[in-house]
């Protein structure tokens, strides 16, 4: 097997290698996948959509449909971990552990023992893949989580003028959220972010993208053409702003969407659909 | 032959890619253990997102963020290229996507089976059969 | 609205798509009709633009306001017109059909899986109203990510069975793209129609990065499609998954991206290119021709209903694949006639196996005797399908056989006359053998001596039918299919024909 695949990738490398003598050369200026379409967009996006940043225009304006499908991709990853993955059995685990806050003592209940009450202040529940108790892990995080937040929100508000837009922004914020889970553990970010609330934010960040299109759609041109949101905001028409407007509408349905699905994707993978115990 | 290896080296991102595709490429054949091949599939599709990247590039030129001047004229020779890097946002996407479905099914089989090893899983496979 | 009618095509199920999933939460019961709404809905528009485009000719919409090459546009030609009646009435019918399987193996999740088969519909619809390359990529992956879910829960060996499916679904995918960048390096467009006059340009006929484009472009779709000796994910993925999730992947994926290589082999590499350039038909048919025998082979060689089918399906991409590479008019006539008849053929067949696992819970050809006296009806319409496999006239399977086989006299390839002939000889062996069990053997006749139970031989001729939900969709889809082998003239004289460039003999 081993030889046969050995033999495979090299002759399939050597075949790709020669017959790549024709492309382009690497940095060439003048090749035209350089020439023909590329120097459209560059030219016109200030013009078009008062957005300097070239990249978030071909992203949410020019090409914005596939965008849109992107999202649903997006959404359709976290709907499907939840689908394969989620279980909702009672069956409780064979053992359960412990700790007793005041002393640092970890207790360990065998099943059918009699367990502490839940709201108990005294013993708190600790997964039994347990790593000790840091004050300074749970107490830097805390002070990171709210920072990084900020900047996820900096990076999904500036993407018209720097790299960044939605998908940056939105896997930002969505770490922060597993950030906490990891210091912390899983039920007490389930308890402050549940999954039915990652669920549905999930896919009212998609419906505020096409939702955005839709409403072009209703105003009467084409779907997703953000001229035609410049009555609703009050602009003349042909003001490149209904675009630049139109295009952080869809940054932030973006942002949402992509945030909500990676704390989905982390509730079920890091607990084996259970949301008993994570990592 | 010479021709070849100077052609190479004005094109060393091809070969680059190459390089990284079949690196991939081997991983999902030859490889036993569903997590390994789960990596390969992973790197087989950073190659291709690699080739498309590499050739918005051009040589000396700045990131494609035009100056925040309305009326200034912008000559489209002094930018890379922007429209593959707006291919690729979408397929890496795309491939963290499928990585996590990929995952989630790995999971599931991990529960059934109690083991990632392919071959372990297709001898459970064939002995179950035989008993039925 | 009319004017809008590609884009709400796909539109109208994507948002249902997302207020289902929305709604799942929050009011579960909401699920299920709004599904059948939508998917009605789509069928209605897919209707409604299949008439505008006979009217007047091929529709074409650009998203955002922006023409091509810039934006993406959609296009809504002959072609794709009937393909987008066949994916929306088969998923229709598939969702009245499946509703108590559904019930049977998701009942806790019922809310993601209606979610989950709107967007593949939404994929698949994508795919098919499509004209630019790389969003037919982003589609693709919608289609092929929800089928990997979908497919991903049922039988034990159900998830092992996607998981390979994902491996290589994921390396025809990723082939895909890797050609569309090839195409991109060479012209520097992405729109169809655009690439299709850069085709007809002198230096694009002769260089080698637009045959390696194609090259790799036909196989990705080939690994997707489930042509031989690419088709190893095919079986296992169809036959371990839900009846729900088989009858609507199976009829759609192959034949959908049969369509996408036939739009991508003549719309935009252009005929010129690969038959008169390139010159690969030859090959190509022969490599048909050993999937038709193949998968005729190795459907004999099953021994449960669903894999038997699925070595069928093989089977069928290779009659399409052979008719398209042929080159001339008939054999591609055939092909473009052979997505429709296949997809509603292979419809009526998975329907009719699931409702007989639906009751006799196995699939094995040893449980299916004296079925046709328990379950009549289903059986009749399995009768009907399996005509139209086997190509026996009024039902459809008959005359697209008939145009692929002339066109393979006309091109002068007797062989692949010959492996259809041969062909439609196995299959009526494969299903005579099934209706021989079926209606001469006894019900119980292996599992009566184990229970010593002899009263229940005496129930044995009742009638165990299956469900009214069931039964309906499957009669509507034996009738459809020899209504459409009724009116293959028209179809194919004023919609199929038109969808074939005039340069073709």
């Amino acid at each position: 097997m081993k030889i046969t695949g050995l033999l495979t990738v090299i002759i399939c490398g050597a075949l790709l290698t020669y017959y790549a003598m024709d492309f382009p050369d690497f940095g060439d200026g003048r090749s035209p996948a350089n020439t023909y379409l590329s120097p459209h967009f560059l030219e016109n996006t200030m013009h078009d959509a008062h957005v300097p940043n070239s990249v978030t225009t071909i992203l949410a304006d020019y090409r914005g449909y596939d965008t849109m499908y992107e999202t649903t991709v997006v959404l359709t990853a976290g709907l499907a971990c939840f689908f394969l993955l989620r279980r909702k059995e009672s069956t409780s685990p064979p053992a359960r552990f412990f700790r007793h806050v005041p002393t640092g003592l970890t207790l360990r209940i065998e099943e059918g023992g009699k367990l502490p009450a839940e709201n108990s202040k005294v013993f708190t529940r600790i997964d039994s893949l347990w790593a000790p108790d840091s004050l300074i892990i749970r107490n830097t995080c805390r002070l990171i989580i709210a920072f990084v937040q900020l900047f996820a929100l900096y990076v999904v508000a500036h993407g018209h003028y720097s790299p960044g837009g939605g998908f940056q922004g939105g896997v930002l914020l969505g770490s922060s959220i597993i950030l906490f889970s990891i210091s912390n553990d899983l039920r007490r970010t389930l308890k402050r972010f549940r999954e039915k609330t990652a669920a549905v934010l999930g896919a009212i960040g998609v419906l505020i993208y096409s939702g955005t299109g839709f409403v072009c759609l209703l105003m009467g041109a084409h779907f997703l053409n953000y001229e035609a949101l410049s009555p609703l905001l009050g602009l003349k028409t042909g003001d490149p702003m209904a675009r630049s407007h139109g295009i952080f509408s869809v940054e932030i349905g973006v942002a949402f969407a992509v945030m909500s699905v990676m704390i989905w994707i982390y509730y079920n993978l890091s607990s084996a659909g259970k949301h008993d115990e994570g990592l | 032959m010479e021709q070849i290896f100077t052609a190479m080296g004005a094109k060393y991102n091809y070969v680059a890619y190459i390089i990284l595709m079949m690196v991939g490429l081997y991983a999902m054949i030859v490889k036993s253990n569903l997590v390994k091949k789960i990596i390969g599939m992973s790197i087989f599709q950073t190659s291709i997102i690699l080739f498309y990247v590499s050739t918005a590039y051009k040589t000396g030129k700045t990131i494609p963020i035009v100056p925040y001047d309305a009326h200034a004229a912008v000559q489209a020779a002094d930018f890379i290229n922007p429209l593959p890097h707006v291919l690729m946002l979408t397929a890496i996407v795309v491939s963290v996507a499928t990585l996590g479905v990929a995952l989630a099914l790995a999971m599931k089989i991990y529960r059934q089976y109690g083991t990632l090893e392919e071959d372990d899983i297709h001898e459970d496979l064939r002995s179950e059969e035989g008993k039925s | 609205m009319i004017r809008h009618l590609p884009a709400l095509l796909v539109i109208v199920p994507l948002l249902t798509a997302l207020t289902v999933s929305a709604l799942s939460w929050v009011a579960p019961r909401l699920c299920l009709p709004l599904t059948f709404g939508c998917i009605g809905a789509s069928l209605a528009s897919s209707i409604g633009i299949l008439v505008e485009v006979i009217k007047s000719g091929p529709v074409v919409y650009t998203m955002g306001g922006w023409s091509a090459p810039v934006g993406i546009v959609y296009v809504i030609d002959y072609l794709s017109a009937p393909v987008l009646v066949v994916v929306t009435a088969v998923a229709l019918i598939n969702l009245i059909a499946s509703s108590k399987q559904i019930d049977r193996d998701f009942s806790d999740k019922k809310g993601t899986f209606y979610t989950l088969y709107i967007l593949f519909v939404t994929g698949m619809v994508g795919i098919v109203a499509t004209g630019d390359a790389f969003n037919l990529y982003v589609l693709l992956e919608i289609a092929a990510l929800t089928g990997y879910s979908l497919i991903g829960i049922g039988h034990e060996r159900a998830p092992l069975s996607s998981l390979n499916y994902l491996f290589i679904g994921t390396i025809g995918a990723s082939f895909y793209l890797l050609g569309v960048g090839y195409l991109y390096i060479a012209t520097g467009s992405l729109n169809m129609a655009d690439l299709a006059r850069f085709m007809a340009m002198p230096e694009h006929g002769t260089s080698t990065m637009v045959m390696f484009a194609f090259i790799i472009c036909m196989t990705g779709l080939f690994i997707k499609m489930g042509l031989f000796p690419l088709h190893g994910w095919l079986p296992n993925a169809y036959s371990y998954a839900s009846p729900a999730s088989s009858a609507l992947v199976a009829p759609l994926t192959t034949k959908v991206m049969i369509y996408a290589m036939i739009r991508v082999g003549l719309y935009v590499f252009t005929p010129a290119y690969v038959f008169g350039r390139l010159q690969v038909g030859g090959a190509m048919v022969w490599i048909a021709v050993a999937a038709i025998v193949f998968g005729s082979l190795l459907a004999l060689a099953q021994k449960s209903l669903f894999k038997m089918l699925t070595y069928i399906v093989i089977a069928e991409v290779g009659y399409m694949v052979g008719g398209f590479f042929l080159g001339n008019r008939m054999g591609i006539t055939g092909s473009a006639l052979h997505i429709i008849n296949d997809a509603a053929m292979t419809l009526c067949l998975f329907l009719a196996a699931g409702a007989i696992t639906y009751r006799t819970k196995s699939d094995d050809f040893k449980d299916l005797k004296g079925l046709f006296h328990q379950m009549p009806f289903t059986m009749t319409a399995f009768t009907v399908g399996a005509l139209a496999v086997i190509g026996v006239p009024p039902t459809c399977g008959f005359f697209s056989k008939w145009y692929l086989i002339i066109g393979g006299i006309q091109a002068g390839h007797y062989g692949y006359a010959a492996a259809l002939i041969f062909s439609s000889l196995v299959n009526a062996v494969l299903f005579f053998r099934i209706f021989e069990t079926a209606y001469f053997d006894q019900p119980g006749d292996g599992k009566g001596h184990h229970h010593g139970h002899h009263k229940h031989h005496k129930h044995k001729n009742k009638m165990v039918e299956a469900p009214v939900s069931m039964i309906v969709p499957l009669m509507i889809t034996a009738l459809g299919l020899i209504a459409l082998g009724i009116y293959t003239g028209d179809i194919v004289t004023h919609v199929i024909q038109a969808a074939i460039p005039g340069g073709i003999a």
